[in-house]
């Protein structure tokens, strides 16, 4: 007798949950078209569940709820959390390397060399996280008596748009920068490849990262990005995965931020046209500190 | 509905006519409440399960929403509440949401009684939001008669539109009804004009069947509004538990010709939860009831929540919580 397969239920991530889309839809995830089966029908992956306007609004609240507990914790302590997290991505690099090479139809030895860099970049993030208040604050010159301090803080709940074609070393150069100041954040997926996403929450879920401080919405960025953008409990946002969704305006969604003076990092590229970067360049700080604001204070200084 | 009427009657002599008896003793009560139907509870949690799947959108959950405000009793019943914040959650009720004057008002702001003064000196005369106070010893309730009767004059006397009253659970619990219906009574005779309602702690009463039983014996014995719980207990209000008290007021009336109100409180912090409420509300005791005279959420955070909702509504944008007026409710409510 042959054994029945047991299928996986692809699912959200927020609030540190799994749960279904509130609308209750899903839609079927193909792989990538590579070598051989170049000209044949795509293979069928995966159901994922498309998420929802009303899954975005959770997202957030669970978002805002984690947040300052998160941006509480002690730089040291945060990046021993993410560090975890990479520790649990390498323990699944088998799963992780199939699925890569399944979303972007990869060789194998390509998608090893993609998960190996997506989990040395959430490590080079993570060694931020006790660092980076000390690049960028600093002892502030002023005419008085007076210590004039400034020093990073975390802006709130990030809104991320992850990029359409990398699929996890992309959703990991902008999850990773944004989570390790103390931010939260809602990640779109890519539309077509949310499957190493849906794998990455499940590292982030077994990591003692507090849940709904990264929450995970697959589905159609031109579905719920405008909802986001709009979010007044939303406080910066992240465009990088307007390159080549269909049906996203980025330039409209900027226009709607600015209702609650949200922060936005444009998407690379020139005028209108969002183009998506090469992931596989050594970053700088530019995306960790997008999202940060800077406090100053000033302390008497005595003789 | 025109036989409605919340003025003072003889609680004893109607009770002694509605049970057919010539003295109330506790044993004809206990006869009479005991001969109540039981409740079924697996239906009853199934019927409040049902109405709870109701898809109320647009235009229904906007006029719901504004319902739910206007049913408001903005409560904040803390040892640490100061004038100031007495005052805070006042001005919160005269104007809800400053972005947009055209919220409506909560019902009433819900004070402890040496609050009253200070509550009714910042809503002003005619603000249309009442003042009501909680009285007999809140929460336990565990106080002589005396001292009950006086923390209820006290508040009436500071001003006190409406009066919230706990029962005597332990007494209710022993069996000694009359002792209940006793001291409603004469608690209501303290009142004078304020309305009662009578907190019935359903989080203590244990079983669906003492709920409909305390909700009778506090309609016998003169309550204008039967109402769940303190806030400091849980479960609070609960659904099944509302519907219980509602099904208890629409066959009260059919009974006696009048209404009496019904007030869930504690723990109802959503829109979706306050709109399940209502279509309670509706669906059990009828249309008459979604009117504030006779039905009211004690709530404190709710009105935060149906706010956010309502600026979603009109802005088409969601909400947050920078965007709400900061009056530091209680969180016990």
């Amino acid at each position: 007798m042959s054994r029945v397969d047991v299928k996986k239920t692809y699912k959200l991530y927020i609030g540190g949950k799994f749960p279904r889309s509130e609308s209750g839809r899903s839609y079927e995830v193909y792989a990538a078209p590579s070598g051989r089966s170049r000209s044949a029908a795509p293979k069928f992956l995966a159901n994922a569940a498309l998420g929802s306007r009303k899954d975005a609004r959770d997202a957030v609240t669970a978002a805002r709820a984690a947040q300052p507990g998160w941006a509480s914790a002690t730089a040291y302590n945060r990046g021993q959390v993410l560090y975890r997290v990479a520790e649990v991505m390498e323990s699944r690099r088998p799963q992780l390397v199939q699925e890569v090479r399944d979303a972007e139809g990869l060789t194998p030895a390509a998608a090893e060399s993609v998960v190996s860099q997506a989990i040395d970049r959430w490590v080079w993030y993570a060694g931020w996280s006790d660092k980076y208040v000390q690049v960028l604050g600093g002892l502030n010159p002023v005419a008085g008596p007076y210590f004039n301090i400034s020093a990073s803080e975390p802006t709130g709940v990030v809104a991320v748009l992850a990029p359409q074609e990398s699929s996890l070393l992309g959703l990991v150069s902008v999850i990773a920068p944004v989570i390790v100041s103390g931010n939260a954040v809602v990640v779109v997926t890519s539309a077509e490849r949310p499957l190493p996403a849906i794998t990455l929450s499940e590292c982030l879920a077994t990591s003692d990262v507090p849940g709904g401080v990264v929450n995970i919405i697959t589905g159609k960025a031109a579905e719920i990005a405008p909802w986001l953008a709009s979010h007044r409990d939303v406080n910066a946002i992240d465009l990088a995965g307007a390159a080549g969704a269909d049906g996203v305006d980025w330039g409209a969604l900027e226009e709607a931020s600015a209702d609650n003076i949200k922060r936005v990092l444009r998407p690379a590229g020139d005028g209108a046209d969002a183009v998506e970067p090469d992931w596989t360049q050594t970053p700088d700080l530019s995306r960790l500190t997008a999202f940060l604001e800077t406090k100053t204070v000033w302390h008497p200084k005595g003789r | 509905m025109s036989t409605t009427t919340d003025t003072a009657i003889d609680a004893t002599a109607r009770a002694r006519d509605l049970l057919g008896v010539t003295r109330l003793t506790n044993q004809a009560l206990t006869t009479w409440l005991h001969g109540l139907p039981g409740v079924d509870q697996v239906g009853c949690e199934a019927r409040a399960a049902a109405l709870g799947t109701r898809s109320i959108k647009t235009t229904s959950k906007k006029w719901a929403i504004d319902l739910a405000i206007s049913m408001i009793d903005l409560t904040t019943l803390e040892g640490a509440d100061t004038p100031g914040r007495v005052r805070g959650l006042a001005a919160k009720a005269l104007v809800p949401d400053p972005s947009d004057l055209s919220t409506p008002r909560p019902a009433a702001v819900c004070v402890y009684g040496d609050m009253v003064e200070t509550a009714k000196k910042a809503l002003g005369p005619d603000s249309g939001v009442k003042v009501a106070a909680v009285a007999t010893a809140f929460p336990s309730g565990r106080a002589s008669m005396a001292v009950k009767l006086a923390d209820t004059r006290d508040a009436v006397k500071a001003g006190a539109d409406e009066i919230d009253m706990v029962i005597d659970r332990g007494a209710f619990l022993s069996g000694d009804y009359l002792t209940v219906f006793n001291q409603i009574a004469e608690v209501k005779k303290a009142c004078g004009d304020a309305r009662l309602k009578v907190i019935m702690e359903t989080g203590e009463l244990v079983t669906y069947d003492n709920v409909r039983r305390a909700s009778w014996l506090s309609m016998l014995a003169g309550g204008d509004f039967i109402k769940t719980s303190t806030g400091k207990i849980q479960p609070a209000a609960t659904l099944p538990v509302t519907l219980i008290m509602l099904e208890a007021v629409r066959d009260w009336r059919v009974l006696t010709g009048e209404m009496v109100g019904v007030k869930p409180a504690g723990g109802i912090k959503t829109s979706k939860d306050a709109i399940k409420f209502l279509v309670t509300v509706s669906e059990v005791a009828g249309d008459d009831w979604l009117d504030n005279h006779w039905f009211r959420f004690g709530a404190s955070s709710l009105l935060n929540d149906l706010l956010l909702q309502r600026q979603r509504m009109t802005t088409g944008a969601y909400s947050g919580a920078n965007y709400i007026a900061d009056d530091s409710p209680s969180t016990a409510y």
